[in-house]
C-alpha cells in the first residue's frame, strides 16, 4: 500500500490517508484480506501521531473498507462485503452524476451521453 | 489508560514568575509536545517533575510514584535530555558510560554500544567536539541503555539542523511504538510537534492554556481574515488576538463559532505557531486596554 502525506496541504492528515487507502481498495490495488500495517507501525513510518492513525483505521472500519480482527490487526475487507459493495456503487453513482452534468454542460443530449458511455465500455 | 505522568495543581513561585495551578497528564505510549513562548514556565515545570525545583504545592506523579518522595525510584526509569550536555566535555563515549553505569540497576552495555554505533557517534573523540545533534543522540543513547520508560526532553530540537531534527523525530517515533513508553518534549519549533505529537500542552504565563490531543487543538481553532466592517455583531467578543490594520484585520477564533461568520470573511486552519502568536496578541491587547482605562 502506498501512502503519501502532503504537509503543506489544507486537507487534514487523517483525511489524506483515508482517501488514499480508500482509493487503493476501490481500484483493486489491494488484495482481499491483505493485512494493513499496525496503527503504531503506520504512525512510525509516516512520523505522525498514533491518535491520527487510530482515527484513520476506525473511520475506515466503520465505513466498511477494512475489518478489525481482535488481536491480529486490520485487514482489507473482502470484496463481497456488503458495505464495501455499497460504497463502490455509491462512488460509481457519484462519478456518473459528474459525467451527466459535464456532458449536459457541454451541450450533449442525454442520448449522446449514453452513446459516449457505451463507446467507452466497448473499448 | 494508565498515565505515565500526572500533574495536579502545581504551584511554584519565583521572583516575578509563577506556575499557577498547572495540571495535565500523559498516558503511556504517547508523545506530548510541551509548547509556549519563552518564559511561559516549561522549564520550571520540567524541573519540578525532576524534583530539581521545590514545588510550593500540588502533586506530581511519574509511573504512579510521587515526584518528591520516590524521586530515586523514578529516575531509574526516566531518561532526561537537556539542550546542553550535563557531562564533562573531555570524556569520550566509553568514559561517559563508566560515569552513568553505577547509577542504574538496569544498565545494558550491549545496548549502549549498539546505540552508539547506530547513531554513528565517534568513540575516539571527546564529547566536547561533538555537534549539538551528536550530543543529543548521546543523551538518548544513555536513556535507552538504562531502559527508560519515559523520556523528558527540554528543547531538544533548538539549534539542530533539519536533518538532525528529522532523525530525532524518527528515534522518538520508534521509542513509543511498543505502546508502553512515553515522551514529553518541550520546544518552540512547533512544526516538530505538529507532525509527531499525540498530545499537546500549551503553557502561557505560567498557566495551562490548552492540554489535550493535538488533533483537537489544531481542529479547534481557525484564523479569520477580512475587513473589519464585515464582522457580524456578537462575533468580535469571540475573536482572540484581534489585529486590525488599514486594509483589514486578522484574528483567531474557536472553530465552533466559525458558523457565525459572514461569507465575506476568510477562514483557514490555525497552525500551532499561529495559535501561540494569537494567544500572545490577545494578552497584549488585554494589558493595553487595562492601561488605557487607568
Amino acid at each position: 500500500m502506498k501512502i503519501i502525506i502532503k504537509n503543506k496541504s489544507d486537507v487534514p492528515i487523517y483525511e489524506q490517508i483515508e482517501e488514499q487507502i480508500k482509493t487503493q481498495i476501490l481500484e483493486g490495488k489491494t488484495e482481499e484480506n491483505e493485512q494493513l500495517p499496525s496503527i503504531r507501525q503506520l504512525a512510525r513510518d509516516l512520523k505522525i501521531s498514533a491518535i491520527t492513525t487510530t482515527r484513520v483505521y476506525n473511520d475506515l472500519a466503520e465505513e466498511g473498507y477494512i475489518i478489525s480482527v481482535t488481536g491480529k490487526g486490520f485487514f482489507v475487507a473482502p470484496r463481497n462485503n456488503d458495505l464495501l459493495r455499497e460504497r463502490m456503487l455509491c462512488e460509481m453513482e457519484e462519478a456518473m452524476e459528474k459525467v451527466i452534468v459535464t456532458g449536459r454542460n457541454a451541450g450533449l443530449s442525454d442520448k449522446e451521453i449514453i452513446g459516449a458511455l457505451k463507446k467507452f465500455m466497448e473499448e | 489508560m494508565e498515565n505515565i505522568l500526572e500533574i495536579k495543581g502545581l504551584n511554584k513561585a519565583y521572583d516575578g514568575f509563577a506556575l499557577k495551578d498547572v495540571s495535565f497528564s500523559l498516558p503511556r505510549g504517547f508523545i506530548m509536545g510541551f509548547v509556549g513562548e519563552n518564559g511561559s514556565g516549561k522549564t520550571t515545570t520540567i524541573r519540578s517533575i525532576l524534583d530539581m525545583a521545590k514545588i510550593d504545592s500540588g502533586k506530581i506523579s511519574v509511573f504512579g510514584l510521587d515526584s518528591v518522595k520516590d524521586t530515586i525510584a523514578i529516575k531509574e526509569k526516566l531518561g532526561v535530555v537537556f539542550d546542553s550536555l550535563y557531562i564533562s566535555d573531555n570524556l569520550n563515549v566509553k568514559q561517559i558510560e563508566q560515569q552513568f553505569k553505577p547509577f542504574y540497576k538496569e544498565w545494558n552495555s550491549d545496548e549502549y554500544a549498539a546505540r552508539i554505533k547506530k547513531f554513528g557517534l565517534p568513540t575516539d573523540k571527546s564529547v566536547g567536539n561533538f555537534s549539538k545533534g551528536m550530543k543529543m543522540k548521546l543523551m538518548i543513547a544513555v536513556a535507552l541503555s538504562h531502559n527508560a520508560e519515559f523520556m523528558i526532553l527540554d528543547e531538544p530540537t533548538s539549534g539542530l539542523d533539519p536533518v538532525a531534527r528529522d532523525e530525532l523525530l524518527d528515534i522518538l517515533a520508534e521509542y513509543i511504538e511498543d505502546e508502553k513508553r512515553s515522551v514529553l518534549f518541550s520546544t518552540h519549533i512547533t512544526s516538530d510537534v505538529e507532525r509527531i505529537a499525540d498530545y499537546v500542552t500549551i503553557l502561557h504565563n505560567g498557566k495551562v492554556w490548552y492540554t489535550g490531543t493535538k488533533d483537537e487543538l489544531t481542529e479547534g481553532y481557525v484564523v479569520v481574515k477580512g475587513a473589519e466592517e464585515d464582522i457580524p455583531s456578537g462575533v468580535k467578543e469571540k475573536l482572540i488576538g484581534f489585529h486590525g490594520y488599514r486594509n483589514g484585520f486578522d484574528a483567531m477564533m474557536k472553530s465552533e463559532n466559525a458558523e457565525m461568520l459572514s461569507d465575506e470573511l476568510e477562514t483557514e486552519k490555525a497552525s500551532i505557531d499561529e495559535i501561540l502568536v494569537y494567544i500572545a496578541k490577545e494578552d497584549r491587547r488585554e494589558r493595553d486596554s487595562k492601561t488605557d482605562k487607568v
